[in-house]
């Protein structure tokens, strides 16, 4: 597998500072072809984890309803997070905004399992991101395409999702995000070696990593998809897409049936390729999220941090 | 190393000439399946299990991968690939459980009340070191100095892992970390609290293929 990580043998048990960008990408090895859930109370996590949830996103307000209050979104009270880690099992993610260097301190603190860098909440930071190199716990950033990528990588994110159009249950965003990144890494396979130095200069992103992707095909990381999945063939359609695992916000708990509809859409994400399944799965989920069309939104969420 | 092959299309490897084997099933409902194949694709053929038609008599041994057990035992269910891996191990046929696969396999967890395949004589204890920060690599010897199939300074790679509370009669530790076993054989049942799988080393599961 052409991994190079270095193992410690002096301090057996220890968790070791060189070792730490390894396991984290590892974390989102694991969460692979499962659904990563929003979710606001423990009622919402216990619900998503009893529909198979690999992981849920503890958060305030759900991206649709961020969307319609408006104002400055910030990261939720780490007392809520807390109820959310006591109710489940299953890895707690949540949210800090772009570049808010105190809050990704205060989740670290508080043992949270993955920090999501959004755009989804206000960025604090109009410049830089938060260079993730520097601490122990995981970081997932979203991205428009293998620029982007590549560059919340270099900062030390452990596992990338499109951004998608959080909060609007269209789904057109994310897919075209999937479709940009995939087609940019199949342009950077077909080069010569010598001419990834200039693919690297014209991506803005460090050679090595424009190498890595040159040579493997494929993000050194795992790649969700997330933003705008709101049903069991969103999720089956991201898929076929290839992402890894998806994200689904605002789609299960804006919709008629959430535990029905979660579960459906667990299902859906394991067994993609299976047209009967899917449709089984979709038969009578209630009512979906209304959702809002893209070129209907005031607030372009997926412009955030570039 | 996050794995570069194209496993969402690849349902069966076609370069193994194995002819000791018949092929190893990799439960692909949820985690890290395409890290097994990966591994596999040095060793032996090898079949996705998405589905119970997949179990087809091909397979005569058993991947349970990491991932997250919750999610995978709900789907293992509703799949109906349960019944078919449980009759698998009760017939006595080789299965290699790692991290979420150790928790599918053990006889009783002392943090859940959730019980899945039943089959492997220990109490497993989940996220035992606590959340992502306290996921560790270490290394460590499996099995004992004077047995055939020693290992000596494996990889462990624990990515919120479990680890096993107690080992009955039936169960041999093969590794320890801490004074807590992480890696148990029972007859044909393998089962390790880490990932080799996440390394390059390929010992442990050479020594799966060959039970």
């Amino acid at each position: 597998m052409g991994g190079t990580t270095s193992f410690d043998t002096a301090h057996k048990g220890i968790p070791m500072a060189q070792n730490r960008a390894e396991l984290n990408r590892n974390l989102a090895q694991m969460l692979k072809g499962g659904v990563i859930m929003d979710v606001t109370t423990p009622e919402q996590a216990k619900i998503a984890q009893n529909a198979g949830a690999c992981a849920v996103m503890a958060l305030e307000r759900i991206p649709a309803d961020i969307r319609a209050a408006g104002g400055v979104s910030r990261m939720s009270d780490p007392a809520m997070i807390k109820g959310i880690q006591e109710a489940v099992s299953i890895p707690v993610m949540a949210k800090v905004r772009i570049g808010h260097i105190a809050e990704a301190r205060i989740l670290q603190a508080i043992d949270i399992d993955y920090i999501d860098e959004s755009e989804v909440l206000s960025p604090a930071d109009d410049v830089y991101h938060i260079d993730k190199n520097q601490f122990d716990v995981p970081f997932v950033c979203g991205a428009k395409n293998l620029g982007e990528a590549l560059r919340r990588i270099a900062e030390g994110a452990a596992m990338i999702r499109t951004k998608g159009e959080p909060g609007t249950g269209d789904v057109i965003q994310a897919v075209r995000h999937m479709r940009t990144m995939n087609k940019q890494i199949h342009e950077l396979v077909s080069l010569r070696d010598d001419e990834v130095y200039e693919a690297a200069k014209q991506l803005a992103v460090p050679y090595d990593l424009a190498k890595y992707v040159h040579d493997n095909g494929r993000l050194p990381v795992v790649n969700f998809a997330a933003g705008g999945v709101a049903t069991p063939a969103d999720a089956a359609l991201m898929m076929e897409l290839g992402a890894e695992g998806v994200f689904v916000g605002s789609g299960i708990f804006k919709s008629g049936d959430p535990a029905k509809r979660a579960a459906a859409i667990v299902k859906a994400t394991a067994n993609w390729q299976d047209a009967d399944l899917l449709a089984k799965l979709s038969e009578n989920l209630g009512e979906a999220m209304v959702g809002i069309n893209e070129d209907e939104i005031q607030t372009i969420m997926a412009a955030r941090g570039e | 190393m996050v794995v570069a092959v194209e496993y969402i299309s690849k349902e069966e490897s076609d370069g193994a000439e194995s002819a000791k084997h018949g092929v190893t099933g990799i439960l692909a409902v949820q985690g890290a399946f395409a890290e097994h194949a990966a591994v596999l694709d040095k060793l032996g053929p090898w079949k996705l299990l998405r589905a119970a038609e997949d179990f087809d008599e091909s397979i005569d041994r058993v991947i349970l991968p990491g991932g997250e057990s919750t999610t995978q035992g709900k789907l293992l269910r509703s799949t109906g690939l349960f019944e078919k891996i449980d009759a698998h191990i009760k017939a006595g046929k080789p299965v290699f459980g790692t991290c979420a696969g150790m928790i599918l396999l053990a006889r009783k967890l002392d943090n859940d009340p959730n019980v899945y395949f039943g089959a492997l004589d220990a109490v497993v204890r989940r996220n035992a070191y606590g959340r992502q920060l306290g996921s560790f690599a270490a290394t460590a010897d499996f099995g004992k100095p004077d047995a055939p199939d020693f290992i000596t300074d494996f990889p462990l790679v624990f990515i919120r892992g479990p680890y096993v509370v107690s080992a009955g009669p039936e169960a041999t530790v093969e590794t320890e970390i801490d004074g807590h076993p992480v890696a148990l054989r029972q007859g044909n049942i393998l089962a390790t609290a880490f990932h080799p799988e996440l390394t390059d080393d390929t010992r442990l599961h050479e020594l799966f293929l060959s039970l």
